[in-house]
């Protein structure tokens, strides 16, 4: 019998054991509070407040897939955010405000890009330091002011961004559905497909796995770096709009919750923090776990300072459990060190 | 594509050298990596690249393949000569040029149809890869070119899952695949067992049997010394001797190659 050293079908099935996770915790919580997640609101109120989480999210599987980080995407909610609040309040440029505000996105994470392949700062430092620029643009540009945009949703830009497309409907929890959870599923889908299905995608997964052999195979890296940056710009300020129209207001910090809650969900998700390994769809349920624990935990009668707590610790489980599952290396090097410290002891004592 | 008509395959004959360069430097910085390297690989020619640590084996190679680019000289490539401000690796690809690097030439985390294509996907017109057909020519090379039947190993599996020699296989028989006329072999068999080694060192004898031309960078004299038609040996940046391997046995050579080293 030969040892098959090809994945089973079972570990095929992408983001199989974070679904698992998914539906436990659905399940307990449906348990500790049936009042809330046996109710359809729950779940209409999870279609607004999630895309944003999502987007980012979903960019992010890119950028971390490619072996690199963005740090600066809070920003970027920030900055994109301002800037298309102040075009939209204040000059009522309307879907010109959508366009400059995306555009904002693109131009700061083609920036990233630049710093980071062209001039060669590794990621997690040059986004550090353009999260603390743009946040400080934004704040510098706002003056620190919000901005309400009351009325805005009779604008064609609500309405097609983050309106109620069945507001008439008898069913309230219907009438709630938000569109915005369309644009982001169908974002996610086509970008599920480009990581899965298209060159860009291989070439993201191939230079996080490798930039040496990346280089060797023909892959132009600094160049796919800089459009997965760029990308993630543009993700982040879809956020950025989506999430200023739903609160129909604009504050500077708006973006800063997102940080760390992006990132977990993409590591729970399954997605390598080593880069070469990455799942849009592991992504997509750590996003609904992430926000599923705040809901649950609230409801279930703990308070909301549990959030954290709670969210931090399902974070480092998932890093450990797919660190164990999936670097056998790492695995074997970590029992390796736990061996050579029982000699070392002895050693001492005898001497 | 399977072991006969890779061999059956008959060369072009209106070339005498497969790659040439010519008074080539390549600077990192203010250091020299290459000096005034004339250098030539004939159409059916194996040719021994020999040399010490940082001799500037690898520096050769990465100029030849397109990875890096030369401060000055020039590149013919069969008998034409190459316009250096856009030659890169998938220009070198596309001149039949393939490169099997020791441990750079898979990722290690991607399956292996992957591995085959990425550079050159089967894609439609929106750069979508047509996974199907990558799956099913990456099966055949798996099983008709590279002979890996009843080991476990499908064209899901990872790199990780392969051992040395069996890298070295998959990395050779891709080249094979995209019908290279120059097979480059950065050091195929460091790491490897006796056995392994002796699969490498026939596949070198193939690829000169099916006509093609190899370059074969190696540590192991002995190896090399046993497959080559001839011998470079590179010495600080600089092609310091031609060896036949007729003309000297494996001992003279070290000799000469440890004498090199005592010349100021």
């Amino acid at each position: 019998m030969v040892m098959l050293r090809a994945p089973s079908r079972l570990q095929q099935f992408e983001g199989l054991p974070i679904i698992v996770v998914f539906a436990l915790l659905l399940a307990l919580f449906m348990y500790t509070a049936p009042q809330v997640f046996l109710q359809p609101f729950i779940y209409t109120t999870f279609l607004s407040t999630l895309p944003p989480l999502i987007l980012l999210a979903v960019g992010l599987t890119f950028v971390i897939g490619a072996g690199e980080i963005d740090l600066s995407f809070p920003s970027i909610i920030a900055f994109s955010g301002f800037v298309f609040a102040v075009l939209f309040k204040e000059y009522d440029l309307g879907w010109l405000a959508v366009l400059a505000g995306l555009a904002s996105g693109l131009i700061v994470g083609l920036l990233n890009g630049f710093l980071v392949a062209r001039i060669g700062i590794p990621s997690f430092m040059a986004t550090l330091a353009t999260q603390f620029f743009w946040a400080g643009m934004a704040t510098v540009l706002s003056g620190g002011k919000s901005y309400a945009l009351r009325g805005a949703d009779t604008t064609s830009v609500w309405q097609w961004i983050v309106g109620r497309p069945f507001a008439g409907s008898e069913t309230i929890w219907i009438a709630q559905v938000p569109i915005q959870s369309l644009w982001t599923a169908i974002i996610a889908v086509l970008l599920w497909f480009i990581l899965n299905r298209h060159r860009f995608g291989e070439h993201a997964l191939f230079i996080g796995d490798s930039n040496a052999v990346s280089r060797v195979v023909g892959i132009d890296v600094e160049r796919e770096k800089i459009k997965i940056f760029t990308l993630m710009g543009g993700l982040a300020a879809v956020a950025a709009i989506m999430l200023t129209l739903e609160n129909k207001n604009y504050f500077g910090n708006q973006g800063q919750g997102y940080l760390l809650t992006a990132i977990a969900s993409v590591l729970i998700g399954g997605t390598s923090i080593f880069g070469g390994r990455a799942t849009i769809i592991g992504t997509m349920f750590g996003c609904f776990i992430i926000g599923m624990i705040e809901a649950g935990l609230v409801a279930t009668g703990l308070t909301g300072a549990w959030v954290r707590t709670v969210q931090g610790l399902v974070f480092l489980i998932s890093i450990i459990f797919y660190l164990y599952i999936d670097e056998p290396q790492r695995r074997n090097a970590f029992f390796a060190r736990m061996r050579s410290s029982r000699p070392f002891g002895r050693t001492r004592a005898a001497g | 594509m399977t072991e006969s008509n890779l061999a059956e395959r008959p060369p072009e004959a209106d070339y005498r050298h497969i790659v040439r360069l010519q008074g080539v430097q390549k600077f990192f910085g203010a250091v020299q990596a290459l000096r005034d390297i004339d250098f030539s690989v004939g159409r059916n020619e194996i040719v021994g690249l020999i040399g010490d640590n940082g001799a500037g084996k690898s520096t050769l190679i990465k100029v030849l393949t397109g990875v890096l680019s030369p401060s000055s000289g020039r590149i013919f490539v069969r008998d034409q000569e190459l316009d250096l401000t856009d030659y890169s690796v998938r220009m070198a690809h596309d001149l039949s040029i393939e490169t099997v690097y020791q441990d750079k030439s898979l990722a290690e985390k991607q399956p292996l149809w992957r591995n085959f294509f990425v550079g050159r996907q089967i894609t439609n017109r929106f750069g979508f890869i047509d996974i199907r057909r990558q799956k099913q020519i990456a099966d055949q090379i798996l099983k008709h070119a590279i002979g890996f039947r009843g080991v476990g190993i499908t064209v899901d599996s990872t790199v990780a899952n392969l051992s040395g020699g069996e890298r070295q296989g998959i990395a050779i028989g891709r080249a094979m695949h995209y019908k290279a006329d120059l097979i480059v072999l950065d050091e195929p068999t460091v790491a490897l067992a006796v056995a392994e080694v002796r699969k490498v060192l026939d596949f070198v004898r193939r690829i000169k049997a099916s006509g093609r031309a190899c370059i074969y960078i190696e540590h192991n004299l002995a190896h090399v010394h046993e497959v080559a038609d001839r011998l470079v040996v590179i010495d600080r940046g600089a092609i310091v001797a031609e060896v036949s391997p007729k003309d000297m046995s494996v001992t003279e050579l070290t000799e000469y190659l440890i004498d090199l080293q005592h010349e100021p």
